[in-house]
């Protein structure tokens, strides 16, 4: 059933790959200024959810729609934020050039100065706040910095939809609640949509208003407090799950198979998923 | 084919298959593809300043491969490897075309150095080559297990007591030695090829590293001997042979490794 | 004898080779050092290292049958272009292996082919000539097609500029704006092509790393924008080509008889500076 007021609608989504399946069936919708965090463990399916959303990855059954569009015609209205961006060497690149390739990157030619492509820059670099690194290289920055660079790099053409994947792991405390706080912002006060990926849920907590969990290969979406529970975690792996909410941190916490692994880490909890 | 003067050849390109054949193996399980390119390249212009001096062509190949052993380690420390290592070595082949055209045998000398040559190997030659191939060999077998398991999982070698920074060195250091006794005969630019083609092709048949050892060197002399047979009687450049039929067996070798999960590395 | 004649020996700039020479190798400096900034970037110097070795095998057909030696060299480094490109896309690994042998089986041919050069045509020099360049020899003919070639390859790097910074930055990033990533790395290689083409004319086949790789990756530590790269990485190339001539040319007066290779004049030249561009370390500044 498709929402009309969907900014991003996934219909029964199944991605596989030769020989093995990683997602099956998955659907949910997000509409104008939703926070989504997409959560599961490490090849619980994320990065291959999103790339799929993005039209990287064929899925083999199921649509995605944004904003309407099902085919190219949904590209210009995402911005991404890919997982890493690992630099082989020096990269001549400024960060005020990468945050202006997110304008006209796909054009043919050399770009010639602009006052109207300068002043868009200027916008965004203001709005991450990295006016004060903008002129640095992009390989000389910290993992925050970058980040807010691939952010503004993203959202310089104005996308309903900001996929990004998983903006936070590497970055220490200070980093993440930046990003985070940011993001909201542009969810909040942008009414961008915001679908963010993290195997840790923890720092996203105070900003998600929905949630899509990933796990064995299926999902269970809606609001924070309708999934994150025992029973409906429980099913979602196929075997009990503890749900703990310790001073208003949540730890997800299998236990049974072979022996009881209890897993608690006090800053970055992590979930287990024990698989049969 | 096997007159006298052919026979120290013969005996000298048996000696260097063996050898290739069996580091080659671990050039290819090790990654160490790079290296084994550019090592060669860097003894290049030991040949050249021998020949310019006068004195015996493998102490200048030995002399320039150790600095080469010893640029890729030192170099790789701090900057990007390819970057660095290239011109290092590419600089070192510029420094040989200048021996080569001071000495006088520019054109002669390119060509065989680059390219291989059987008729200047001497009755001279057998021994240091004999000398420096038990040394590679001996010290392969010693050093067998540490080696092949670092291939695997470095940090499992260093847990048994061997670190993967020295066990690289010695490694490089076997490379060295045996670019530095092959490359008169097959040429600074085709060593890669013997290395790396028959041990290639044994990685795909042999299921244990023993057999791909053995494989891969009964592949090496097979490269070696038919191409010297074949640049006898066409009178063609060794190195056309050597290339060819390193490829050949490959490409060949490729075939059986998509149809099966069984073979090794 | 004033400070310039003892640094430019007498009748250089009316030397007609010294012209010619001063004119493919500054064409050569300037499409290498600019295609050379992306390949230094997106880590494929060993792909350009093959690519120039195996384009050997062009040159030497192209004297064995006669034929000026650019287009021997253009045809088989296009060739190789697309033959790594379809290649590319499996292991590094693997790739290497795969790459470093079926080009031994190119340097083979070279062998072959240089062979019968020397042995039918009598030139002898022909080894140096295609694995070390002979840029003093290359008859006048050939220039405008040289810089032909260097024009063209400027402007196709200049059509795919953008796009080809993108996908060097993040591939992901730039398919998913619809960029079509192993195309723009199919023109990569070809723009690459004809840089090795005129370098491999310049200082040689096996030395065109340097040309295409030294003055790029010193170009690239020490600037913030690509472009900037780009014209420093020329400048540089020049210094080190012209400078490179000019010493051979000198040389001339020094070893009696046997001047001194201009490759290894314009090799080492490319080595120094690349040295000296390691000597100035730009501050980092970073957050905490």
């Amino acid at each position: 059933m498709t929402d009309p007021m969907a900014t991003l609608d996934v219909e029964q989504l199944s991605v596989a790959f030769p020989g093995r399946p990683v997602l099956r069936d998955v659907s949910f919708s997000l509409r104008p200024g939703e926070f989504c965090g997409l959560i599961g463990s490490n090849g619980s399916g994320k990065t291959t959810l999103l790339r799929t959303i993005l039209g990287l990855q064929a899925p083999s059954a199921g649509t995605v729609r944004i904003g309407g569009h099902s085919g190219a015609g949904r590209r210009g209205l995402m911005g991404y934020v890919p997982q890493k961006i690992g630099f082989e060497t020096e990269m001549p690149l400024r960060a005020r050039d990468v945050v202006a390739l997110g304008l006209d990157g796909a054009r043919l030619g050399l770009s010639f100065p602009s006052r109207v492509r300068t002043r868009k820059v200027e916008e965004m670099l203001e709005a991450v706040d990295a006016q004060a690194f903008a002129d640095q290289r992009i390989s000389d920055l910290s993992g925050g910095q970058q980040q807010r660079i691939l952010i503004a790099h993203a959202m310089i053409r104005r996308p309903k939809l900001l996929l990004l994947d998983e903006p936070l792991a590497n970055l220490d405390v200070a980093a993440v609640a930046d990003i985070v706080h940011l993001l909201h912002w542009f969810a909040h006060e942008e009414g961008i949509t915001i679908l963010v990926s993290a195997h840790d849920m923890n720092p996203l907590l105070g900003v998600m208003d929905r949630i899509v969990y990933l796990a064995q290969g299926r999902a269970a979406t809606g609001r924070t407090e309708e999934v994150v529970r025992t029973e409906v975690l429980s099913r979602l792996y196929g075997h009990h799950i503890d749900v703990i909410r310790v001073h208003g941190r949540v730890l997800v916490v299998a236990a049974g198979a072979a022996d009881e692994i209890p897993i608690a880490m006090e800053r970055h909890p992590v979930h287990v998923c024990e698989i049969p | 084919m096997f007159a006298s003067y052919m026979i120290n050849g013969w005996i000298v390109a048996t000696i260097i298959a063996v050898v290739a054949g069996a580091v080659g193996v671990f050039v290819v399980l090790r990654g160490t593809s790079f290296a084994a390119h550019a090592l060669p390249i860097g003894a290049f212009p030991g040949a050249a300043a021998a020949d310019l001096f006068g004195i015996h062509e493998i102490w200048g190949l030995l002399i320039f491969a150790m600095l080469g052993v010893l640029g890729i380690t030192q170099l790789g420390r701090r900057q990007r490897r390819d970057v660095a290592t290239a011109l290092t070595l590419v600089t070192l082949l510029g420094l040989g075309t200048l021996f080569l055209s001071l000495s006088g045998h520019y054109a002669q000398g390119v060509f065989a150095l680059l390219f291989g040559q059987l008729v200047s190997v001497s009755r001279g030659d057998i021994l240091p080559v004999a000398g420096i191939g038990l040394l590679v060999l001996g010290t392969l077998a010693a050093r067998f297990r540490p080696l092949l398991l670092s291939s695997a999982s470095p940090d499992l070698a260093a847990a048994r007591g061997w670190a993967p920074a020295q066990l690289d060195l010695l490694f490089l250091g076997l490379v060295g030695l045996t670019t530095a006794m092959a490359l008169p005969v097959v040429g600074a630019l085709l060593v890669f090829s013997l290395m790396v083609g028959p041990a290639a092709a044994a990685r795909s048949f042999a299921r244990r590293p023993a057999q791909a050892v053995a494989l891969s060197i009964a592949f090496s002399l097979g490269t070696l001997w038919a191409a010297i047979a074949l640049a006898y009687v066409t009178d063609w450049p060794i190195g056309f042979f050597v290339g060819s039929i390193a490829a050949a067996l490959f490409t060949l070798s490729e075939v059986p490794r998509r149809f099966s999960r069984t073979a090794l590395g | 004898m004033t400070l310039f004649d003892a640094i430019v020996a007498p009748g250089f700039f009316a030397n007609g080779p010294v012209q010619t020479a001063l004119l493919v190798g500054g064409g050569a400096a300037v499409i290498s050092a600019a295609i050379g900034v992306f390949t230094v970037i997106r880590g494929q110097s060993f792909a350009g290292h093959a690519l120039a070795d195996v384009s050997s095998a062009g040159g030497s057909l192209a004297f064995l049958v006669g034929f000026a030696p650019l287009w021997g060299f253009l045809g088989i480094a296009a060739l190789a272009a697309m033959a790594l490109e379809a290649v590319g896309l499996r292991r590094a690994r693997e790739r290497d292996l795969a790459t470093g042998v079926v080009f031994g089986a190119g340097l083979g041919l070279t062998a072959l082919l240089l062979h019968f050069a020397i042995a039918t045509r009598s030139s002898s020099g022909a080894a140096i000539s295609v694995m070390f360049g002979s840029i003093f020899a290359i008859p006048s003919g050939v220039v405008l097609p040289a810089l032909a070639v260097g024009a063209g390859g400027l402007i196709l790097l200049g059509a795919i500029w953008r796009p080809l910074l993108l996908a060097s930055l993040h591939p992901d990033l730039a398919a998913a704006r619809g960029i079509r990533v192993p195309l723009v790395g199919l023109l990569h290689l070809l723009v690459l092509s004809l840089a090795v083409t005129l370098s491999a004319m310049t200082v040689g086949a096996i030395l065109s790393t340097a040309l295409l790789v030294g003055p790029a990756a010193a170009a690239v530590r020490l600037t913030r924008s690509a472009g900037q790269a780009v014209l420093l990485a020329a400048g540089l190339g020049l210094v080190a080509c012209w400078g490179g001539i000019l010493l051979a040319y000198d040389s001339y007066g020094w070893t009696p008889g046997r001047p001194w290779p201009v490759s290894f004049f314009i090799v080492s030249l490319i080595f120094a500076l690349y040295l000296l561009s390691g000597l100035r370390r730009p501050a980092r500044l970073r957050e905490a």
